[in-house]
Order: C-alpha cells, then structure tokens, then sequence
C-alpha cells in the first residue's frame, strides 16, 4: 500500500461526483457508497440530476451529480456541503462551487477543460481556478480522459467504449485517496457488465489505473481514513425509499397473506415504485400500468374490492387527479394504500426537486367530510417499514392510507439491515366471520369501528358498495339525513380510534430543554443531526418528528405542551404548522420554511435554531 | 352455490325496490340480464356487477350478487381491477352512453385495447338522464336538448365504430324491450373471452323519448333493423326479401329477386372473422340509408389481459429463484456485519 504524504483521520466525509449526464455519475456514486458501506461506514446517499433526459452536453443545466455521505458513526444525511468534489468538465466545477467546504479536495479532468467546454459552462477566462478563486482548494489535476485512452490502448475498444470508462478512472482515484480496496467493486463490475466480459475488464483496468495515477502523485496530497462505524450486526444493502416502499408492499403482502396488486402511471419521481413492482412477478404482483392517474388508482380500488391488496403510486399531480377516486375508497371503507412522493409544485413544478408541500392535500384534498389516514416516511430506509405499516393499518382498520414520501426519500440510499421475519408483526385482514344470514354489511368492530370484509366469490355474501350514502348498518342507500350524520361522524371516528394502535411520539435530545424543534416526513436526517450539533455545542434541544399525522399519535398534545419554544420544520410554507395550530390552539408555534426544491442543511437549521436558543 | 337447485332469474333480485321511471327502457334489460345469468347458471356469488354514474348504473342494486356503483366515467378501471384480482368472477360492467364515451371515454377505449375479460353493458338513450336532459356524446347532431336549446354543433360517437377502433374483438348491439333478443348477445358476450360491449338501444322515457323509435317500433323494425347471426345471410325486412350485399367496398342493400339478384349473392355474417372491416361497416349501418344491425356483429379471438397477466406470474414464478420475500431481500449486494 502506498504511503500518503499526510492521512487525515476523519469523523465523516462527503464526496460529490459531478459530471455531464452523459458521464456515469450514478454508477460512480453508487459504487463508492457500496464500498463504503462494505467497509463498514454507514452512509447516506443523494444523487441529483437534469430534469431533462439529454439536456446540452457540457451545460450547467446538464450537470448530474452524486453526493456520498460516510462516516465512523451514524450519518442522517447526504451532507450539506463536500469534502471532495469529482467535476469531468468545466460544468461540473461551476455548478458546485456553492457545495463545498473551505479547502476541498477537487479532482477535475484537465481534457475536458478546453475552451469549447469553458465557455459552455459561462467561463470567461481559460483559467477557472483563478476565475473562481479556487486558490485556497487542493485540486487534483488529472488528465482523466488521456490516461483512460492511454490504459485501453491495447484492448482495440471503439472510442464510445473507452470514454464511457472514464468514470472509472475518476472513481479509482477517489479510492485511493481514501484507502479503499477495489476489490468488492471489481467483482461488482464484473457481475454487471457479465454479458460483455471486455467492457468488464475494460472498466476494472481503467479503475486500476485510476488508483494507480494516486499512488503516483501522491506528494502533497493528502488523503482520508474514516473507520468503519459501530453498526448493529445483521446482513446489510443499499436501498433508496422508492425501492424500500416496494419492498415494504411486499412484505405485507407476505404477512397478511393477500396479493398485492398496483395499479398505477409513470410519474416522476415515484416511477422507480412501479417498474420495481412489475419486476416481481416471481412473487406474484399483479401490475396493472394504467391509462392514467384515475385509472391507476380505480382498478386498485376495485382489485381491494375483489379481495386484493390495493395499492397506487404516484407523486402531487397525480394525487390532485385521484382525488375523486380516495373519496370512493372512504366511503366503501376499502383498503388502500395511495403513496405520494412529493416534488416541488404547483402544477408541474419541479418533477425532479424535493418539497412537502402535498401535506393539506394528502388531508383535505376531497370532497366532503373525507377523512383517511396520513402517514409520512422519514429517511429513506424507513420507507420499507412505514409502507408495510401503511398496508397493516389500511388492511386492519378498512381505510385509505395516503402515505407520503418525497423526491429525497426516493432516491436517496442507506445502508438496511434486513430485518429478520419475526421483527414485522403478522396483518390479520378483518373479513366477515359471521354467518352471513346475521351479516349487515356496514356493521362494525366495536373496537376500531371497521367494517367487515366480505370478498366477492363467497357463497351467501353477495352486497352491493358504492359511493352515494351508505345505511349505518346495512349498507343500502340511504338519504336520510340523520344517517348521514351519523356516518359522517362514524368515519372520522374510526380514523381518530386509530391512534389508539400506532406508536406515541418519540421524543429525541433534552426532555428539559425550552426549544422543541418539530418536523415530519423526510426532514428527519437533517433536523436530527443540527439537534446533534446544538448539543455537541452545550446547549439543549429536543426533537419530535412526526410520522403519522392523521391521526396524530395520542401524545402529541402533552408532548408539545411540554415546551416553552415549538418551531415547525418543514419544505412548505407552514402547512404542517397550520394543522397543530388548528389541533392545539393554545399552543404557539414558530416555523422555519424553505421552499427551494432542496432538503434542509444542516447548517442553516442549526444557525436558526441558535438564534432562537439566543432570544 | 348450498343447495344445488338450478337458479331461476328471480333469484337474482336484489331485495331493493327498483327505482327507475316507470317506462323506462332500463327494467327490461335489468330483466335481460337477471334471465342472461340464470340462463347460464352462473352461481350469484360468482358474478361482480360494477356500475358507474348515471340512471343505469343503479342496477348493481337490484341485483343479488356482489356490486359496486363506483364514480363517474370509472367502472371499467374498476371492473378491470375485479377481474385482474380475481378471474374466477364473471364481471359485468353497467354503463351509460355519458359514463362511458364522454368521462369515462378514455377508460372505455383503454379496457377494450387490453381486452379484460369483462362484460360491458351500454345503456345508449342519447341524454343525460339523471341530470335532467342534457345532450350526450351519442346525441344526434343538430339535437335539442337543455344545454344545447339551438341544436348540437357535434358529431356523436358510434359506439361499434369506437369499439372496433381500439381494437374490440366484441361487439353487439339490442333493443331494450327485445329481450330475447338482449339474453341471446348477452350470454354470448359472457362467452366470448374478452372485453364485450354489448349496446343496447334504450329509450329514456322522460328525457328523451322516443329516440330510437323510428327503428324500434313494432310497426316497421323488421324493415329498418337487421338481425346478424355468425354464418347467416344477411336477410331482412318483413318479408325476409332484402338482403346486404358487398358493391366494391361498401355495403348496399338489395332486394331480393330484383335486378337478377338471388339469395347466394347476399353476405353471410362471419362474426369471427378477424379482420374488422366488415364488422365496422355493419356497426356504422344508420337508418335510413340502411338498417341498422343488431345482434353479435363482431367476436373474435384474441389474447386476454387477465388470463396472460396470470400465465406470465406463473411463468416467472416458476423460472425464477426467487420464491420468498426473504430470497429477494437477500440477493444481489448484501454483506454481512459481523
Ligand atoms: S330519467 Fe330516463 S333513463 Fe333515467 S330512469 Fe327515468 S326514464 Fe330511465
């Protein structure tokens, strides 16, 4: 192993890999955060790209990036700003500037910062360092794409071959400078590229000697040792929260003992939901990639009628177009799950951006007196277990769930320790046992005030659901105006009685603490670990962050009331803030927004918070 | 079914009063239906009747098997989603000429497209019923209706034509007060695998009364409608003299024994053929130009969603080496800390 000039022992790094779409960043990314996790890091991971498919090579607006977080013990986020930055062209350099830290590492690929490249990325000069005012930065200047060329030359590869690889060249460079074996990447390549053994080895050469120029200049270079982390011991994968959802479905699908069917329609950025579960059919899902929104989520209603698991996926648009739809599913008091990954809106918005500005929508978004529940993954690991729990409480309690993810969720990756079978508990599906002579088919469990479910297919059962207004007890149609209120009031209650079987609010940091910072769905990593760096400067804090929110869990009201200073966290304009203050008006809440299509930083959350902390 | 006792179309009355106007055309093919199943035998718990929005997407009500009355424009999604969960139910879709060419048009063409193995109903009366009279996407144009006080500015929809455009391999058209006639396209649209769409002529008695009277009426139906049978020379009129015949490209109706023409010159009906051509010529017959065709003009065969959504599960299921949750969780880049 070659010795550095100086090895810099380091709690957590965060490495950014940035290039032209076209560059395979993601690759790159992805198989960083994979060694890095084998290693024993634990890691969190956000990859960022063009919302156009193809846009301008060489441009600012085509610039795709993958950001890496690792670290010796426990990260939440893909980090604020980079320790390390990779950019292959003039573009990449410009568009991350503002990501940095003081003094990063920059790697750059000297070819691609011709004047062509320079200008396309709004440079004026030939020189970025000092147009920029890179000068205080330790920049690598490695000619990426003629080393590649050079290390290929006796493969006789056409020259789309050989450029495609020289992500490879960059990322073996990067595994020097942190002391990373190659040799689980290796076989990585080797496993994806098994069809094309000569791109396979093409790629490991170029890796190889990416980690060799390393070794080669290593003189005034420093590099990073990041011990692995204390994690709890089990069999571990990356997983992002869109594959974590699909996954969480199937499990319930597993432990309630119903098929899982999806009804649903390409939408970014929930469409990694869809294309995961039609890859599943060796567990049996029943896909059915509908026509439109509508479609998507009325062949889930009626696969929930017929005895199936309904669920439907899709992102705020999509939503606004099933509106109609959930109302349906609310009052045949149908399982149903419905996930929203949001993304900054209104209308088309920002598809590729994060926000939580889907909120009042997921709540209110109907017509009528239309209560469901509303639940809120928070990193994107957890998607798996809250879209298992979406399932048991839809199933267990005959309801639409709508459960909310977001464009950082989705894409962003932990590492999961696959849990073991017992750690889920079994869904027990509330079908009709009594005989069906003494069967009403809107009576309910005493208890949750579910009705029964009764499938089609079962001799004796035959009734008929529907959306027009149900008898309290026998389901026919009724207009009476009494029974109309009666069910509207039940429906709101049997929602409320659920919060007697989710789990209380957690608390997390100082119980005695004056300022509670308050969040819900994907701010959690960020807002957790500015509630960690305010403690590590002494002072106290604590953190409540919400999952479920209708209906809120039963102690959120003593929870809240505990605290001199509530502020409200969240990627809107105070829409979760509105809902307690319309819950708990006694209580005052502050509120920090942010609505730019991007997570908190942890930087700016702590600054806020210690200005409160000072008032 | 507890007792094998065969079922008589009574047993599929749902306890419900029937709340249709009284005349309305929708009791007789409610009636229809209710004979249609006890016809085939089909057990009740068996069958899944799934409505829309509109006067005839009442009826799952008044049936004694399982229903949904869903939302505007939808039951074919939903009646879709049924069938897909489960195939072993005979899923029976009731629409109206607004639910399923105008809000619900792009669901109509989409479930044919697939071809789901579903019943569809059309109830076509050309208005908007339960709203009180409004002009439909069936209405003829130039109709006067509430929201069109000087006439439509619209062509109607030709529901066969629609359906043989996204590809319908069913299709078959009633009369609502004939209903034998209505039971005999209706058993054969529950045989036929795939999506059927079986139009039926009906007559809106408050809204839009005798709109399809000039066809229907005992008085001269046998002169303006035809009645195809799959392998049947197209022969009709009271006296059974006329016939269609094929002039070039286009259909042209003939006497027969007039102009040298004989009973061999006249078309025989191939329901099953599955090129569409002549079947969308039939479908698009208008008085008074031609009669108009009634009966199965079209079933052919082709693939089915449900069942090859089925066979591609067991497929994969049987290929892959994935069985469980848990060989999934576990394949691919995982590695252990100790
Ligand atoms: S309004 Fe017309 S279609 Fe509706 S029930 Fe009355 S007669 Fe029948």
């Amino acid at each position: 192993m070659a010795k550095k000039s100086k090895v810099i022992e380091r709690e957590e790094v965060v490495v950014r890999f940035s290039g032209d779409s076209g560059d395979g960043m993601q690759l790159t990314g992805s198989l960083f955060s994979f060694s890095s996790a084998v290693y024993g890091n634990d890691i969190s991971t956000f990859p960022d790209f063009p919302a156009e498919i193809r846009a301008p090579q060489g441009t600012i607006g085509g610039v795709s990036g993958f950001q890496v977080h690792f670290g010796h013990s426990e990260v939440y986020t893909p980090g604020d700003k980079a320790d390390v930055l990779v950019a292959m062209n003039p573009a990449a350099l410009k568009a991350n500037l503002e990501w940095l830290k003081p003094g990063a590492t920059i790697v750059i690929d000297v070819d691609s910062f011709d004047d062509k490249n320079l200008a396309k990325a709004g440079y004026k000069s030939n020189d970025p360092i000092e147009e920029d005012n890179l000068g205080s930065y330790n920049i690598i200047k490695a000619p990426i794409t003629t080393l590649t060329k050079e290390s290929l030359k006796s493969m006789e590869l056409d020259n789309k071959t050989i450029l495609r690889s020289k992500n490879m060249y960059a990322l073996g460079l990067v595994f020097w400078l942190f002391n990373r074996p190659l040799k689980d990447t290796e076989k990585i390549i080797r496993d994806k590229f098994s069809k094309n053994e000569r791109v396979a080895e093409a790629n490991i050469r170029v890796l190889e000697a990416g980690y060799n120029y390393g070794v080669i200049i290593q003189a005034g270079t420093p590099s990073y040792h990041i011990s692995p982390a204390d994690v709890k011991p089990g069999v571990y994968r990356n997983l992002n929260g869109n594959r974590a959802i699909a996954w969480g479905f199937l499990l319930a699908a597993e432990k309630s003992g119903l098929e899982l069917f999806l009804g649903s329609y390409p939408i970014t950025p929930a469409t990694e939901i869809l294309q995961e579960l039609s890859a599943r059919k060796d567990l049996g899902v029943k896909v059915f990639q509908a026509e439109d929104e509508i479609a998507g989520i009325s062949t889930a209603i009626g696969a929930s009628f017929a005895g199936n698991l309904g669920i439907t996926s899709t992102s705020g648009p999509g939503l606004a177009l099933k509106s109609e739809a959930l109302g349906l599913a609310v009052m045949a008091e149908l399982p149903l799950v419905v996930v929203d990954v949001q993304r900054g809106g209104p209308s088309t918005g920002l598809p590729t951006k994060t926000e939580q500005a889907d909120l009042l929508q997921a709540l209110y978004g109907r017509n009528g007196e239309s209560p469901l529940v509303v639940m809120a993954a928070s990193s994107p690991v957890n998607c798996f277990d809250y879209a298992f729990y979406a399932a048991k409480v839809a199933i267990e309690h005959m309801t639409p769930v709508i459960l909310l993810s977001d464009g950082f969720l989705a894409n962003g990756t932990q590492p999961w320790r696959i849990p073991e079978n017992d750690e889920f508990p079994d869904i027990i599906p509330p079908f009709v046992e009594k005989p069906a002579q003494e069967w009403n088919v809107y009576e309910r469990d005493p208890e949750k005030l579910n009705r029964y479910w009764a499938l089609p297919g079962t001799p004796g059962y035959q009734h008929r659901i529907g959306g027009l207004e149900k008898d309290f007890l026998t389901g026919a149609v009724s207009y009476d105006h009494h029974n109309h209120d009666k069910m509207v009031r039940i429906r709101q209650q049997k929602i409320d009685r659920i919060a007697d079987f989710i789990p209380p609010l957690e608390i997390h940091g100082d119980e005695d603490a004056e300022l509670l910072i308050v969040g819900w769905g994907g701010t959690f990593g960020h807002l957790y670990t500015a509630l960690e760096e305010i403690q590590k400067d002494g002072k106290k804090a604590a953190l409540a962050h919400f999952s479920y929110i209708s209906p809120l869990p039963k102690n959120s009201y003593e929870v809240l009331k505990r605290y001199s200073k509530v502020v409200v966290c969240e990627l809107n304009l105070g829409q979760f803030a509105g809902y307690l203050r319309s819950k708990f008006p006694d209580i005052t809440f502050d509120q920090y927004n942010k609505v730019e299509g991007l997570p908190f930083t942890v930087a700016e959350l702590k600054n806020y918070f210690e200005k409160i902390l000072e008032k | 079914m507890a007792d094998n006792k065969k079922l008589a179309f009574l047993d599929y009355k749902s306890d419900q009063n029937v709340r249709w106007c009284p005349g309305c055309g929708n009791h007789a093919i409610l009636n229809a239906l209710q004979k249609t199943l006890a016809e085939l035998e089909l057990p009740k718990e068996k069958v899944a009747v799934i409505s829309g929005i509109g006067c005839s997407s009442r009826l799952p009500y008044y049936m004694d098997t399982y229903g949904f009355h869903t939302i505007h424009g939808r039951a074919s999604v939903i009646a879709s989603g049924v069938k897909v969960a489960n195939p072993r139910l005979s899923v029976w879709q009731i629409t109206g000429d607004g639910d399923a060419l105008a809000i619900g048009g792009n669901h109509f063409i989409h479930a044919i497209r697939r071809n789901v193995d579903i019943n569809v109903i059309l109830f076509n009366n050309q208005i908007y019923g339960l709203t009180k009279g409004q002009y439909s996407p069936t209405s003829k144009r130039g109709f006067i209706s509430k929201t069109s006080p000087y006439g439509t500015i619209e062509y109607p929809f030709r529901p066969g034509e629609l359906t043989i455009g996204a590809r319908g391999y069913f299709f078959a058209r009633t009369i609502d007060k004939e209903i034998k006639l209505s039971v005999e396209v209706m058993k054969a649209a529950a045989r036929h695998e795939g999506t059927s769409i079986v139009e039926v002529l009906q007559n809106c008695v408050i809204y839009n009364d005798n709109t399809h009277q000039e066809i229907t009426d005992k008085r001269f139906k046998d002169d303006r409608t035809i009645i195809l049978e799959h392998g049947k020379p197209m022969v009709f009129g009271k006296d059974r003299n006329m016939g269609l015949v094929l002039d070039g490209t286009k259909l042209r109706v003939v006497t027969i024994g007039e102009g040298g023409i004989t009973e061999k010159d006249i078309l025989v009906h191939d329901a099953h053929s599955e090129d569409p051509t002549i079947h969308l010529k039939l479908a698009d017959m208008e008085y008074p130009d031609f009669p108009v065709a009634l009966g199965v003009i079209r079933d052919a065969e082709a693939p089915v969603y449900d069942q090859c959504a089925a066979e591609q599960i067991e497929e994969i299921r049987n290929k892959s080496k994935i069985k469980t949750f848990h060989d999934l969780v576990t394949s691919g880049e995982v590695w252990e800390v100790k």
